[in-house]
Parts: structure tokens; C-alpha cells; sequence
């Protein structure tokens, strides 16, 4: 057997990158009213359809232009922000915890446990997230605490899934049968020997699910099925930009862009957690 | 005298389709004695040994017989008397050194762990012992060990730690399980060494399983010789190496490998043998019904 040293440290542009881009928005999101140079609820008709600031008719001060209402996308691309992360977490945070602690119970236990949660899980994926998240909403109605349900309620299965599976190969390692031979108590094993090695999978998990929420929410948002069309979300904004694409690409572009870095940004910045909680790969 | 450390008597035990892997097995080990357990891959070794340490996989019942540590029997207490017992009374040096530490966790915590959560000792009195016992395996810088993560860890270094750890709360009983199989030739005899200069010191009863005959006459007093879940033969070493009694441990023994004349030696076990063993286990499973006073330990 080789002396198995671990790896000199190395910096993961993906972590940094990504990790940056959601510093900054999580930041420009929670100082909204700092940061944003408008407010993102004024309308100004005779402001409407402005360009962004390298095209001509662009007026200063609306870096990103404005929709037809005549309001500041910028600042609404930063109010949407807080409503995206908002969700984002909440969401994210609701589901893991639920999935996450079924999870570790059916693969660990197995038996009965497991059996019962994965009929659950089987039965909830029969249903169309999409779909289950609209109807979802219908029944309670719109509003963030809404949405945030929703999601969580449709995606603890992804946890669940995962874990599970994690759970019930840790579940099997000699470690596990040592503390058991030792005297420890199963509940124990699971919480000391296994959970901690289930950890770097839920966390990278737990960062893609929060892509996932921001999408949902986006999805909601955009059929109008999110909170109240006068807050900003980028869902919303792009259901509007639509509408103009022809007259104002920058109305549907800017909002996509940053639903785009977003998700990306959480599932790259997932897996480097991953690789960096890992202490086999680290 | 005293009950023996380990007694199994009349031990078998079915898969779940009815199908037998121990067959009316019977061992003892006396306390501080080095019993080895030989046979084939899938003779049903390492079974006996998860046997006694409570840790048979579910798919595995055991249908009868009766396994005594110190003259108390596990099946006859409740399932959380005999596992603290086990836990009390015995530990496991384990075939893979890789799987059996747990990968996230440091190894000094590891260590301590069962003396402190388990048996109630003082941390400091713990660290003491663990630092005693990794100097016994020859571990020069325990403090790094100590800090480290199991993968920071050669699979020697690792087999040592386990083995620390096996001994450091004075078991009556250890079973090895193929404790050198996982790891290079030049290490395993180091390791063979400590484990026998620690059960020296210790008095520790081993239950020594493994495929090894060189192994089986370097370390141990009794051999038991196992075929298909059933015991073939049982001797002092030194008499079953003079003259094994059935044709199946000559078998074995012809099969072994010898440094002196490689080639001449290497021949599988004889067919005729192995022919005559089934077909009298196979009559054996034909007249045989699992007994009412099956004793059932998980």
C-alpha cells in the first residue's frame, strides 16, 4: 500500500468563480434599497424602452435600460434577486432537512423504514413537479411562503433519493459493523459514522437544489403564479420582456442572463464544495 | 475450570432461501488461546466469526446451536444484554483496513470512542491507553496518527491503528478476520508479528480466521478446519501439521505453496476429495431439521 499523502491544496477557479458571482448577487440583493440606483416599482412612461448604456438613445443612470413601463431594469433585476435567493434558500433549506433525514433513516435502517419512505418517494415522482408546483400554488394561494412550500414539497424526494442511497453504502462499511460490534447504539452510528460521510453529497445537493428553487420560482413567476405581479421577480420580467422582444431585446435578455449565471453559479458552486468537504478527494 | 472464553456449539445457519452455510458447527476457544479457523473463500469462516460478534447480515438466520462467551450464553439475553457483552468482551481486527476506519473522522477520535462513550473511562485515561497501544505497534509519531484522516494513512499503518484499537479495551476475545489478507506480502508478516506479540502480552483469546495455512502454523495452538460451513477437522497444530487426519486438510495442505519447490506443490485440491465432502454434506442436509431450541440472536 502506498503512503497516500494528500494532494497539495489547489485553488478550483469553478469554486471561486461561482462563489464570487453569488457573493455579489446575494449581497446586491440584500442591500437592495443601497445598491439599486431607482426604484424598481416607479414607472415613467416617458422613460420607457430605454436602451442599455452602450446602445444609442441610452440615458444616464439606467445602466441596463428600461422596460415599457418606463422602469429600471437594474434595479429590478436586483429586487428580483432578493425574491429569487429568498426562495432559494428557504426552499432548498425545507427540502434537505426533510428529504435529507428521511433519507438517512430508510438507508440506514432499511427494513420497514425504507420500505415506507421509498413508496413515498415512488408515488410523489409519479407526479410532474411542473404541474404539482402549479397546483400546488393554486391551492394555497400566491405569495412567497407559498412558493417556498411548494418547492419544498415537490423536491425533499430529490434529497431523499440521494441520501438514501448514500446512506445504505456507508451503511455497509466495516466502520459501521465496528461501532456496532463496540456496543453503539444504531441512532448514534447513523448520526456519528454515517451522516458525516453523507455530508458532502447533501451539501453539493443542497447548492444544485437551490438552482432548482430559483427556477421554479421563475417558472412560477413567469405564469404569473409566483407573488404579486408589482414585486419584481425575474420570472416575471421575463414574461413581460416576451412581449416586447422585438421593440426591447434587453427587457427578456438581462433577466435570462441572470437566471442563468445564477443556476449555473449554485450547481458549480455545489460540486466544489463537495470536492473541498470531501476528505478523500480533498 | 473455568467456562472457556468462547464455546459455539451445534451452530447453523441458513440463507434466507433455506440454504445452509454453517453446518453444526462446534469450537471452543480457551481463554488466551490462538484458534485458527481455515478454509476455502465462502467456507463460511468469516459467518462464524460475524456470528459470535452479533453482526450477521440480515439475509443470514441462525436456525440452531448455541454461542457461549465466558459461559454466557448470547441467545438466551435480551438483544441489548448481549450486544453491551460483545461490546464488553470482544473486538474485531478486520480484514480491510481501508473500510473499517471511518473515512471523515480523525483517527484519535476513532480510537477513543469506545472507551469513553462505551466503557466509561476519563478521556485523559483513554488518550494514555490509545497512545500506550500505538506504541506497542511500533507508531512512532502518535501525535500526527492521531490527527490524521484514515486516507493520510498507509494500509499498514491503518492495520495497525485497528489493531490498537482491538486490543486497547482488553478484550477476552478478538476475532481476526483474514487480518493480512488486504495487504502487500512484506507487511503482512509485520503485522502477523504484532498481532502475536500483543496477544502474548495481553492474554487475549484470538479466534484467527484465514486461508492461509502458513499463517495457521506460524501463529496458532488449535486449528479448525472448515469445508462448505462445516467442520472437517480439529487439532492442536503442531498434530494436525505432523498428521492431518482427513483427506481434505491433506488436500489443503498439498495445495499450499512452498518457497523450497514452487511449482511441484501447486495443485488444486484433489476432485475425488472434494466429490466424497459433498456428497456426504449433501446426505447430511437431507436427514437434517433445523431443531426447535434454534436460539435466535441477531
Amino acid at each position: 500500500m502506498v503512503e497516500a499523502r494528500a494532494l497539495p491544496r489547489r485553488t478550483n477557479p469553478r469554486l471561486w468563480l461561482a462563489g464570487g458571482w453569488l457573493l455579489v448577487i446575494l449581497l446586491a440583493a440584500i442591500f437592495a434599497p443601497l445598491v439599486a440606483p431607482h426604484d424598481p416599482l416607479a414607472q415613467d412612461l416617458m422613460l420607457e424602452r430605454l436602451p442599455p448604456f452602450w446602445v444609442t438613445g441610452a440615458e444616464p443612470g439606467y445602466w441596463l435600460g428600461t422596460d415599457s413601463l418606463g422602469r429600471d431594469l437594474l434595479s429590478r433585476l436586483i429586487y428580483g434577486g432578493r425574491i429569487a435567493f429568498a426562495v432559494a434558500f428557504a426552499a432548498a433549506i425545507a427540502a434537505c432537512l426533510v428529504g435529507s433525514a428521511l433519507g438517512l433513516v430508510a438507508g440506514y435502517f432499511g427494513g420497514w423504514a425504507d420500505r415506507i419512505v421509498s413508496r413515498i418517494v415512488d408515488i410523489w415522482m409519479a407526479f410532474p413537479p411542473v404541474l404539482f408546483a402549479i397546483l400546488l400554488v393554486a391551492v394555497l394561494g400566491t405569495g412567497l411562503s407559498s412558493v417556498i412550500i411548494a418547492i419544498a414539497v415537490i423536491d425533499w424526494t430529490r434529497f431523499c433519493r440521494v441520501v438514501r442511497a448514500e446512506a445504505m453504502s456507508q451503511a455497509r462499511m466495516d466502520y459501521v459493523e465496528n461501532a456496532r460490534i463496540a456496543g453503539f447504539g444504531r441512532l448514534d452510528i447513523m448520526l456519528r459514522e454515517v451522516l458525516p460521510n453523507v455530508l458532502p453529497t447533501i451539501i453539493a445537493l443542497l447548492s444544485l437544489e437551490m438552482g432548482i428553487a430559483v427556477i421554479v420560482e421563475a417558472i412560477l413567476s413567469f405564469v404569473n403564479l409566483s407573488i404579486s405581479t408589482d414585486d419584481p421577480t425575474w420570472g416575471g420580467m421575463i414574461a413581460e420582456g416576451r412581449l416586447s422582444i422585438h421593440q426591447a431585446w434587453w427587457v427578456l435578455v438581462f433577466p435570462l442572463i441572470m437566471l442563468i449565471l445564477t443556476v449555473l453559479s449554485f450547481s458549480q458552486f455545489g460540486e466544489g464544495l463537495k470536492s473541498r468537504f470531501d476528505p478523500v478527494l480533498r | 475450570m473455568s467456562a472457556p472464553c468462547l464455546e459455539i456449539e451445534g451452530l447453523s445457519a441458513t440463507l434466507a432461501n433455506g440454504v445452509r452455510v454453517l453446518r453444526s458447527v462446534s469450537l471452543t476457544v480457551e481463554p488466551g488461546e490462538v484458534r485458527a479457523l481455515v478454509g476455502e473463500s465462502g467456507a463460511g469462516k468469516s459467518m462464524i466469526g460475524k456470528a459470535v460478534l452479533g453482526v450477521l447480515p440480515p439475509s443470514i438466520r441462525v436456525v440452531e446451536g448455541r454461542i457461549a462467551l465466558e459461559g454466557t450464553e448470547l441467545g438466551k439475553l435480551a438483544p441489548r444484554a448481549s450486544r453491551a457483552l460483545i461490546g464488553a468482551r470482544t473486538a474485531l481486527i478486520p480484514q480491510d483496513p481501508l473500510t473499517a476506519l471511518n473515512p471523515s473522522r480523525r483517527i484519535g477520535p476513532q480510537m477513543t470512542d469506545r472507551l469513553v462513550k462505551i466503557l466509561g473511562w476519563d478521556g485523559t485515561k483513554a488518550d494514555q491507553r490509545i497512545r500506550k497501544l500505538l506504541d506497542d505497534v511500533r507508531i512512532r509519531e502518535p501525535d500526527r496518527v492521531l490527527r490524521s484522516y484514515p486516507h493520510e494513512l498507509s494500509g499498514g499503518m491503518r492495520q495497525r491503528v485497528l489493531i490498537a484499537a482491538a486490543f486497547a479495551a482488553e478484550p477476552r476475545l478478538i476475532v481476526a478476520d483474514e487480518p493480512t489478507t488486504a495487504l502487500d506480502v512484506t507487511v503482512q508478516k509485520q503485522i502477523l508479528r504484532l498481532i502475536v506479540e500483543l496477544q502474548r502480552e495481553h492474554g487475549t483469546a484470538i479466534l484467527f480466521v484465514t486461508h492461509d495455512l502458513g499463517v495457521v502454523a506460524k501463529i496458532s495452538q488449535k486449528v479448525t478446519v472448515l469445508y462448505a460451513g462445516k467442520v472437517v477437522e480439529q487439532a492442536d497444530t503442531a498434530a494436525l501439521f505432523a498428521s492431518p487426519q482427513h483427506p481434505y486438510t491433506r488436500a489443503l495442505m498439498a495445495a499450499t505453496p512452498r518457497y523450497t519447490d514452487p511449482m511441484a506443490s501447486l495443485r488444486p485440491v484433489d476432485e475425488a476429495v472434494l466429490a466424497g465432502l459433498s456428497a456426504e454434506i449433501a446426505t447430511a442436509d437431507r436427514n437434517w431439521k433445523p431443531n426447535a431450541r434454534g436460539s435466535g440472536h441477531d
